[in-house]
């Protein structure tokens, strides 16, 4: 059954229908589409209960590489492109946590990445895309009200068959990096602050369950050659492991691996980006009820205090503050502030009634809400996060649609 | 290394062709539907693979002779040959349509055998003809008909050819991929034993770098396919797979 990378919630499509040209693509007959390439979207926004989904990494093909700008066909992964473009000194000018994911995808999800504060999101580097639609195929360049739609428009705007997107020269594999620890949040700001200045990428992983101590990570493309690592480890089947005594443990053991490592080195950009890549299929440690991951993006210190009184033991909690770079994206997520991702192994009631508390507490702070990850936020919630909804609506192609939007849009 | 692969648009054609053009290798691709040959073409190319294209359906033989002398001319020589045209079709058209299980077996065995037979002529000692068979081919099954009975025909073509070319130095090498997720399989359901095209196509040029005889693709079907073939047919006949 195909599912989201958290596994919840369940959806059974009437029909799954693969693409595999852009030449004479057209849309499949049943009613309502939505495009599904990798599936790491974790809540319902890559689902389409009882509708049909389009699979689109059959469109795996590059077109041009001419310069700094690539052309490819929106089912290709970052991966795949990362590995066509580094050994020429090119690099993508965003990437996510992980290299699984399709163009397609970030675009619909206008991915944002480590460095935020300097490069913006995904959209604002995609220069033209095509998009089929019910009602034709359309070129779209920034500017095009159907370019803004279609940047983090969750897949609902048609489907996209290519894009490009302009890369950055880098030396070569190579990240230099730098593992700081810190206690609390107050050296966490002042890290960010100095480090946001200085450096491309930054980012910070916490402990809730220890006074928000933490590791405050930052690195830059650099001169050397770095191998890239072997072949990932896999989960090969559902297993449920985290709770809360492993993931206290895990921390325990995090905190004190960074601290007691070398605090400066050469790292592969595959390491360093995507480091969760290494084990394939972890999605399937948190058992077969999966898992739901809460982001928000807060304004102020004094809301991401808040939020994170309310968070609970989770192994992978992930601190950044954004920049200012705004993305043409009419349902675009970042924004100036601090954004918090969490992870909540699925148990139900409880679960959904700690994601409420976060909820609530984010969007009465003036937050917003990531639909990429999103399983369980409330139709008031997503208006509050996304005052260009209604603009955006006009957009949607008659014959998408998705069971996040169902759930959201609902009156 | 100079390449020509026929059937160029098919997913495994597709997939073993960028490991060749990542290595820098010159292609002669010929496929029926020029766009999409266009389309795979650019991803060649931009992956680094030198390209020239013919759009040609490779079921019309009068085309054939001269399209192996302008393959010949642009690429000089050719070091190995991917043979890779193929239809499964629609099983209730296979099975009740006598026009079209003519057609499958046109396209799967007909064709490929004028077209090794005129290229048995023209290739030089150390070159390698590689030809995508099926474990289909092992054994007649109700769920593939003639595409089954084609794929055994080319099974046997290929095995009298290498015994006839190995003197000459040419390797013929005969590719078996199992179940693969590829538009020609996307009506079927999927398990656990499908692979991905790019798994064959990585196989595909391990089978020509080592020169196999047999390959199959992944190695394991080599060994369901004995114990396939070993069932008693009072036995396999009864057999729904």
């Amino acid at each position: 059954m195909t599912e989201s990378w958290g596994r919840y919630p369940a959806a059974a499509h009437a029909a799954e229908v693969p693409i595999a040209w852009r030449t004479d693509a057209a849309l499949p007959s049943e009613r309502p589409l939505l495009p599904y390439a990798c599936g790491r979207s974790y809540g319902d926004s890559c689902l389409n209960d009882g509708g049909a989904l389009i699979r689109t990494r059959g469109l795996d093909r590059f077109i041009s590489l001419e310069g700094d700008v690539l052309r490819c066909e929106a089912g290709v992964t970052l991966g795949e492109i990362l590995e066509l473009t580094v050994p020429r000194g090119l690099f993508l000018p965003v990437v996510p946590g992980t290299k699984h994911v399709s163009v397609g995808g970030a675009i619909a999800n206008d991915i944002h990445g480590k460095n935020h504060h300097r490069a913006g999101t995904f959209g604002s580097h995609v220069r033209r895309f095509e998009i089929l639609r019910s009602n034709g195929r359309f070129e779209c360049a920034p500017g095009d009200p159907l370019f803004d739609a279609t940047i983090g428009g969750l897949g609902l705007t048609g489907l996209v068959l290519w894009a490009e997107i302009l890369m950055k020269r880098v030396p070569g594999p190579a990240i230099r990096m730098e593992a700081i620890p810190f206690e609390g949040l107050d050296e966490f700001f002042a890290l960010s602050d100095e480090s946001d200045a200085k450096f491309e990428y930054t980012v910070a992983w916490i402990d809730v369950l220890r006074d928000d101590r933490g590791i405050f990570f930052r690195g830059e493309h650099a001169e050397g050659k770095k191998r890239g690592p072997g072949a990932a480890r896999s989960v090969p089947f559902s297993l449920r492991l985290v709770n809360d005594f492993t993931v206290q443990a895990f921390n325990e053991a995090y905190f004190n691996a960074q601290k007691l490592g070398r605090r400066k080195k050469l790292q592969h950009y595959d390491k360093f980006f995507f480091p969760l890549d290494g084990v394939a299929h972890w999605n399937r440690l948190y058992g077969k009820g999966g898992f739901l991951q809460f982001q928000c993006v807060v304004p102020t210190a004094d809301a991401l205090r808040a939020v994170l009184k309310e968070a609970p033991p989770s192994p992978l909690t992930v601190l950044k503050k954004f920049g200012e770079v705004k993305s043409p994206g009419m349902l675009s997520f970042p924004r100036p502030g601090f954004t918090l991702a969490l992870d909540l192994a699925n148990r139900g009631g409880e679960t959904y009634a700690t994601y409420i508390r976060l909820e609530r507490t984010a969007i009465e702070a003036g937050g917003a809400l990531y639909p990429a990850k999103d399983a369980r936020m409330n139709p008031k919630s997503f208006a509050a996060s996304f005052p260009r909804r209604e603009e955006f609506a006009k957009f949607i192609d008659p014959a998408f649609s998705s069971s996040f939007w169902r759930r959201v849009s609902r009156p | 290394m100079k390449i020509l692969v026929l059937g160029a648009t098919s997913a495994i054609a597709q997939a073993a062709a960028r490991v060749w053009a990542q290595r820098g290798c010159e292609l002669f691709l010929v496929a029926r539907n020029g766009a999409r040959l266009s389309a795979v073409a650019d991803d060649l190319r931009a992956r680094g693979g030198r390209v020239l294209t013919v759009a040609q359906d490779l079921n019309d033989d009068s085309l054939h002779e001269a399209l192996l002398e302008n393959a010949l001319v642009a690429l000089g020589t050719i070091d190995a040959v991917l043979l890779a045209q193929g239809i499964l079709g629609d099983a209730l058209k296979r099975d009740n349509d006598p026009a079209f299980a003519e057609l499958v077996l046109r396209t799967n065995l007909t064709a490929p055998v004028r077209l090794l037979t005129l290229l048995a002529q023209r290739l030089k000692p150390g070159a390698c003809i590689a030809a995508v068979s099926s474990i289909a081919g092992e054994r007649g099954r109700a769920k593939v008909g003639v595409y089954g009975a084609s794929k055994a025909g080319l099974d046997s073509f290929l095995s009298a050819l290498r015994q006839r070319l190995r003197e000459r130095g040419v390797q013929v090498t005969t590719l078996k991929p199992g179940l693969v997720d590829t538009p020609m399989t996307a009506a079927l359901p999927k398990n656990a034993l499908y692979a991905s095209p790019a798994a064959v196509g990585r196989g595909i040029v391990r089978a020509v770098d080592r020169r196999c005889d047999v390959a199959y693709l992944p190695w394991w079907w080599r060994w369901v396919m004995r114990l396939v073939r070993a069932l008693p047919e009072a036995f396999f006949k009864r057999m729904k797979f």
